[in-house]
């Protein structure tokens, strides 16, 4: 459904990815992983079009959407969970989830459903967003991500900064969520989290992939090397 | 007496001076753009108030009818053509392509209008008058402070509660997250300038209602809707309204202290605001 061939990004003169190929299919939930600077991020951004990139460098069930401006990569259902959450603070928690719904797809997600995925959202819907403790700012981001009723979500660092408690509700509530026929692309620094909750992995090292295949058959050692290098 | 005149005076007058600065508080508390040819877009808005009254033989307050739609066209366009190719992390150069325009737009009036004072005539309306008590309130001012407030509480409504002030207080939040949202931010900072100059448009039927205009009679309009928006604190609206009023009072007592002193105490007062609060008087709480 979602495919990337020889994805590369610049930052200026320094080249952030080279060559990546990731594909995601329908109901598919799949991770990457890598540390710091790997360039997953780099990866996400470029998906969803805040990064510039060539037409045919991302594909959208076989339509070449490289091109393509974000709001427009939005409205085709690829919504993402941005790392650090980056909820508008300007807008009430009920605000941030509307804009959510902005590009008008109909679908499963409403607020009512978000606000019974996540009680605590709904009592606290006229707070100013950001006033809201990060695990619950991170509900506000997936329900926002939610409410455009995409066919796929982009999770960038789910559990970064988060509260192992706040992580396992988080989780909890995620197969609930796929279950409603989406597709996930999740980043994760857990890598056991990495590997339990998805079907397949990549290994991203330096902008490169160096490691890929079904979690079942993807060994901690193998992903430690994929990680450092050889030893 | 003569006080308590000057001091109401400047209230009324403080209404015009908001709303020469609502649209420049807009588009700076949306997309960061200080616009230089602010001003002279309110005279640009009188001149075309002229031009409409005069062929139409139309009411300068009917005419508002064409001069705000096609005001909002060219603050579209401006911005959808213009003024979007120069948005980014910096932000000197909008703030260059404006003061080029403002530079093009004097003189471009000045060729097709020549130097001319002009005047947009009102008829009865501009020496009609309420009397209360030994107070003389013009019927024209009161229209204008009365618009301004209208003004300024329609924007406060637009940016709370419907959903194009949601995405523009998204946008001015963070323009990527917001493009993420479906949101295109180039048709949401054209949609903003639109709206600011429509303001403008009122403002400027206004001007040219209240007292003569010419070419060059934009920058002191932007001095006038800086200092308010200063004062009064930016990206607030009813701060901007505050502000214009501070202003107006201040210029109606130096007035009445000596007629020399109209402006300088305005400027006065707008410096020690600046001294003794930089943050303005009223400044944006976040939500």
């Amino acid at each position: 459904m979602l495919e990337t061939k020889g994805l590369t990004s610049f930052y200026g003169d320094f080249q952030a990815l080279f060559g990546i190929d990731v594909r995601v299919d329908k109901n598919e939930v799949v991770s990457l992983i890598g540390s710091n600077g790997a360039g997953k991020t780099t990866t996400m951004r470029t998906i969803t079009g805040l990064i510039d990139c060539d037409t045919t460098m991302v594909l959208w069930n076989g339509q070449a959407i490289g091109h393509l401006r974000a709001d427009q990569i939005a409205k085709l259902g690829i919504a993402m969970v941005p790392e650090g959450r980056q909820l508008f603070p300007s807008l009430s928690v009920e605000e941030n989830l509307k804009i959510g719904a902005q590009n008008k797809r109909a679908g499963f997600w409403t607020l009512k459903r978000v606000y019974d995925l996540f009680p605590v959202l709904g009592e606290r819907r006229r707070q100013g967003a950001t006033t809201l403790s990060g695990g619950q700012q991170q509900m506000v981001a997936i329900g926002r991500a939610l409410m455009s009723n995409p066919e796929i979500i982009l999770f960038d660092e789910i559990s970064l900064g988060l509260a192992p408690i706040i992580i396992n509700q988080i989780y909890d509530a995620l197969p609930d969520i796929i279950d409603n026929g989406l597709s996930a692309l999740i980043v994760e620094q857990d890598i056991s989290r990495a590997l339990s909750i998805a079907k397949r992995c990549y290994c991203l090292s330096e902008g490169k992939i160096t490691l890929t295949g079904s979690t079942d058959s993807i060994s901690r050692d193998d992903v430690s090397q994929a990680y450092f290098g050889k030893i | 007496m003569v006080w308590i005149n000057a001091i109401v005076q400047g209230i009324l007058l403080g209404g015009l001076y908001a709303l020469f600065a609502a649209g420049l508080s807009l588009i700076f508390g949306i997309m960061r753009l200080v616009n230089i040819a602010h001003g002279d877009f309110i005279v640009l808005a009188a001149f075309l108030g002229l031009v409409v009254t005069s062929t139409l033989n139309m009411h300068p307050l009917t005419s508002l009818i064409i001069v705000v739609p096609a005001m909002a066209v060219v603050g579209y366009l401006l911005q959808y053509l213009v003024l979007n190719r120069t948005m980014g992390d910096d932000i000197l150069p909008p703030l260059l392509v404006t003061f080029g325009l403002s530079v093009i737009l004097q003189n471009s009036l000045l060729e097709v209008f020549s130097a001319d004072p002009q005047k947009l005539n009102a008829g009865n309306l501009e020496t009609a008058s309420l009397s209360l008590g030994s107070l003389n309130i013009g019927i024209l001012p009161l229209l204008m402070f009365t618009v301004a407030v209208a003004v300024i509480a329609s924007l406060q409504w637009l940016f709370y509660h419907t959903a194009l002030g949601r995405a523009f207080r998204a946008t001015s939040d963070n323009a990527d997250i917001a493009q993420l949202m479906g949101l295109n931010k180039k048709h949401i900072f054209s949609m903003a300038m639109a709206l600011s100059l429509a303001v403008v448009a009122i403002a400027g039927i206004f001007l040219g209602t209240r007292t003569s205009f010419d070419p060059a009679s934009g920058p002191t309009r932007l001095i006038f809707g800086f200092e308010a928006v200063i004062i009064g604190g930016l990206c607030n609206l009813w701060g901007t309204l505050f502000g214009g009023i501070i202003l107006g009072v201040a210029q109606g007592i130096g007035a009445q202290i000596n007629p020399g002193w109209q402006q300088l105490s305005g400027h006065i007062v707008f410096l020690l605001v600046l001294a003794i609060k930089p943050n303005g008087l009223f400044p944006r709480v976040s939500h």
